[in-house]
């Protein structure tokens, strides 16, 4: 008998032709996410993926997988040669273990028959263990609504006995949708777009905008914590780190005060697409949310939107500040974010920015700068800093 | 060039220090509360380091005690006057310029019921020692002055102040902080009508995780962490025998050469604020030049420059200093000294404090007061 640790992935089956393809990425993701622990073995068979407990932590190996897109359901299982008696044993251990440890006074047999060379139908296998376990272990009652725990037994080509269903997370495995640059900042909703997209299946790089010296080291170091917080996820990614003050200064020279904010970002997304188009993303990914600030009315996001011509993404876009925190929380960037380091500068701010820009005002303003010269000279100078997941 | 002018914030240790630490690692690594021989020679290490320390301070031996640092000997004294004397009374005092350890332990106190006098200071950091007398009550039980302020270096005259207590209730005890001052201003406990006093180490070229208190002979004060009874029960914990040594060694140098230290501090100022004056456009300096202000502290604003903007551009030319204020557009950044001085909300936002030490040098100053005047022209002209 041999212990497993069984991975099931929802929509990839839907994939039809291509489902080996996902199949074959989302491997390669599980394998990613458990590489630091040694070399556990993963591997795909009928539709499932396994990955051998013996000689690895347990439940180091779930907390990993379970942040890997892609997967639905995790299960620790045993897995032994198909034969009545044995399951009815290890069905007992099961649930003798559940009672000790869980406190678990009711239970319900679920069982799948996937192997119909076995002699019993799920229904009368599940009737047969039902009664094993009732005789041998006191105190415990069957409740098929409202079980303490589960007994789920499969025969496949071997047989497996299980009592957890842990929830994966869903979404794609990273790699198999392209590849998108997350403008990423240190505030509490670019993390969670960027964590978003990647669910569905997109690679993810990102680009930092600072304003360094104006803006202190600890805010570029919040943002590098916030993208390893991320990089939990969607595995290892660059960070590419863009000095925007010299921009900023030309601006301010230049150009109305109060336009100081869309300008900026225009730039943020022009230098954007220059170096999504370098790496090869086809996309942008942005934390930006209808009505939040000033630059994120529909006239500030036309504005700067029409800066480039490359897709944007914005999952955030109609969503909640309460429910973006939420999220936040969830996959725990949100105390990072709310640490009090700013990392755009507070400088520049205008006391009162345009809400609704007009396009064609802004392009003349624009037109008062070397565009392109000041956009080499960002990238140029630009850092690039490899985000990895063993720096915990 | 680097030129370190944040020894206000902590200073670099020196040789010794590091080398006094060092030996302590690899030599007297025994337990001091062990019975053997190994053991007693660390504590006699310890006992002749106390001396040393109890000596700078002009107390008794079995008055001074080790601490994790200022923070941790703040707090036991006020924490431990006020449970060993809660019974006497529920009014405590202290001042609205105080160091986060004090002022949040007060804060703390009062959250439990206690009733707080916080005193005002003037435009120049100075509490009045006539509010100080009225505020004290009958069930007044202690009074924590800081000696030097930490960001302006105002100097409170604690002899004074321990008249005042004293005069007006004998039973109210008197705590003073003196991290900022010890090693820099010479005083000695024993002329005064201190009851405790906190001190610190890596404030004078010592490591950081130790410091000591003062605790006048006979004073009762609970421990707040009991243990095996180590530093005569009052902080158990065995010792930090490193910290203890290289505490003694940079006591031991400030001491021997106390007087030109001070000195060169004193010209040093002096040098580094004309230079300021001469070289930088609408300069106001919060600290004056008179004997009531420490040697070492400079706060200055650059009016019109944010000072953490400064401070940032600053350190890209290795120069390192502290700011009245963070990069925030709210005002909870703000200083808490500066504004208790009623300063205006601009002068506080572009408020830059340099700290310095004897091992600065006047062609630090010289290099850093150059780039102080490129760099805030330069943002001036950024931020109109």
């Amino acid at each position: 008998m041999d212990k497993v640790i069984v991975i099931r992935y929802g929509e990839i089956m839907l994939k039809g032709a291509n489902k080996r393809f996902f199949e074959d990425k989302l491997v390669k993701q599980i394998r990613h996410a458990l590489g630091d622990l040694g070399k556990p073995k993963v591997y795909k068979q009928h539709s499932r993926i396994y990955v051998d407990v013996e000689g690895y932590d347990e439940n180091q190996l779930i907390e990993r997988i379970r942040r890997v897109f892609g997967v639905t359901l995790i299960s620790t299982s045993k897995r032994f040669d198909v034969d009545l008696d044995r399951i009815r044993e290890e069905a007992l251990k099961e649930l003798r273990d559940r009672v000790k440890y869980d406190g678990a006074k009711t239970f319900k047999v679920e069982t799948k028959r996937v192997d119909k060379n076995f002699p019993l139908g799920s229904l009368d296998l599940s009737r047969e263990l039902g009664g094993h376990l009732l005789k041998n272990v006191d105190e415990v009652q069957v409740d098929v609504h409202n079980p303490d725990t589960m007994i789920y037994v499969e025969i496949r080509e071997k047989a497996f006995v299980f009592s957890n269903k842990i929830m994966g997370l869903g979404g794609l495995p990273v790699g198999c949708n392209g590849k998108g640059l997350l403008l990423l900042s240190g505030g509490i909703d670019s993390p969670v777009a960027g964590w978003m997209v990647a669910k569905r299946g997109v690679e993810i790089a990102a680009v930092h905008f600072h304003s360094y010296p104006f803006t202190s080291e600890r805010a570029k170091e919040k943002v590098m914590d916030l993208a390893r917080i991320v990089s939990g996820y969607v595995g290892q990614f660059k960070v590419y780190s863009v000095n925007l003050l010299p921009i900023q200064k030309e601006i301010n020279e230049k150009c109305p005060p109060e336009e100081m904010t869309i300008l900026s970002r225009r730039f943020m997304m022009m230098i954007a697409e220059r170096v999504a188009s370098k790496i090869g993303a086809n996309g942008l990914i942005t934390g930006e949310s209808l009505g939040q600030v000033a630059s994120q009315t529909i006239e500030s996001l036309h504005a700067t939107n029409s800066a480039v011509s490359i897709p944007v993404f914005r999952p955030l876009i109609a969503m909640d500040k309460v429910d973006i925190i939420e999220i936040a929380r969830k996959i725990d960037t949100y105390e990072t974010s709310i640490l009090p380091f700013e990392d755009c500068c507070t400088v520049f701010l205008p006391k009162r920015p345009v809400t609704k820009p007009r396009l064609d005002k802004i392009l003349r303003s624009e037109a008062k700068l070397d565009v392109e010269a000041l956009i080499e000279a960002a990238i140029s100078n630009m850092e690039i800093e490899r985000i990895t997941l063993d720096e915990e | 060039m680097e030129v370190y002018l944040d020894n206000a914030a902590t200073t670099k240790p020196r040789k010794e220090v590091v080398e006094a630490m060092v030996y302590a690692m690899e030599e007297l690594y025994a337990n001091p509360s062990s019975l053997h021989r190994k053991g007693v020679e660390v504590e006699k290490s310890i006992k002749n380091t106390r001396k040393l320390i109890a000596k700078a301070l002009g107390c008794k031996d079995q008055e001074f005690y080790f601490t994790s640092g200022g923070t941790e000997s703040n707090n036991i004294a006020i924490r431990g006057i006020v449970e060993a004397n809660h019974r006497f009374g529920k009014h405590i005092i202290t001042s609205k310029i105080e160091h986060p350890s004090v002022l949040n332990t007060f804060n703390d106190l009062e959250a439990k019921g206690y009733g707080v006098t916080y005193l005002e200071v003037n435009h120049e950091g100075f509490i009045s020692v006539d509010e100080l007398r009225n505020a004290m009550k009958e069930d007044t039980i202690l009074v924590a002055i800081m000696h030097v302020n930490n960001e302006v270096g105002s100097i409170q005259p604690i002899d004074e102040i321990g008249k005042i207590i004293k005069g007006k209730n004998p039973k109210t005890l008197f705590h003073v902080d003196a991290i900022q001052s010890f090693g820099k201003i010479k005083f000695n406990v024993a002329n005064t009508l201190v009851d405790t006093l906190a001190i610190s180490g890596h404030k004078l070229h010592g490591p950081k995780g130790i410091g000591g208190l003062y605790v006048r002979k006979g004073l009762k004060i609970r421990p707040m962490v009991t243990g095996g009874g180590h530093e005569m029960g009052l902080r158990a914990g065995t010792e930090n025998v490193p910290g203890i040594l290289g505490l003694g060694a940079a006591v031991k140098h400030q001491m021997a050469q106390q007087e030109e230290i001070i000195s060169k501090m004193i010209t040093l100022k002096k040098y580094l604020v004309e230079r300021i004056q001469e070289e930088v456009k609408e300069v106001v300096i919060h600290n004056g030049m008179e004997a009531d202000f420490a040697p070492h502290i400079i706060n200055v604003s650059f009016i019109g420059v944010k000072s953490e903007v400064l401070l940032h551009s600053l350190e890209g030319d290795g120069i390192y200093v502290s700011s009245g204020s963070a990069c925030s557009s709210k005002k909870k950044g703000f200083s808490h000294v500066l504004t208790a001085m009623k300063l205006k909300n601009t002068l506080i936002d572009s408020s830059l404090r340099l700290s310095i030490s004897d091992t600065n040098t006047k062609e630090e100053i010289d290099y850093g007061v150059n780039q102080i005047k490129k760099q805030v022209e330069l943002l001036r002209k950024i931020m109109r």
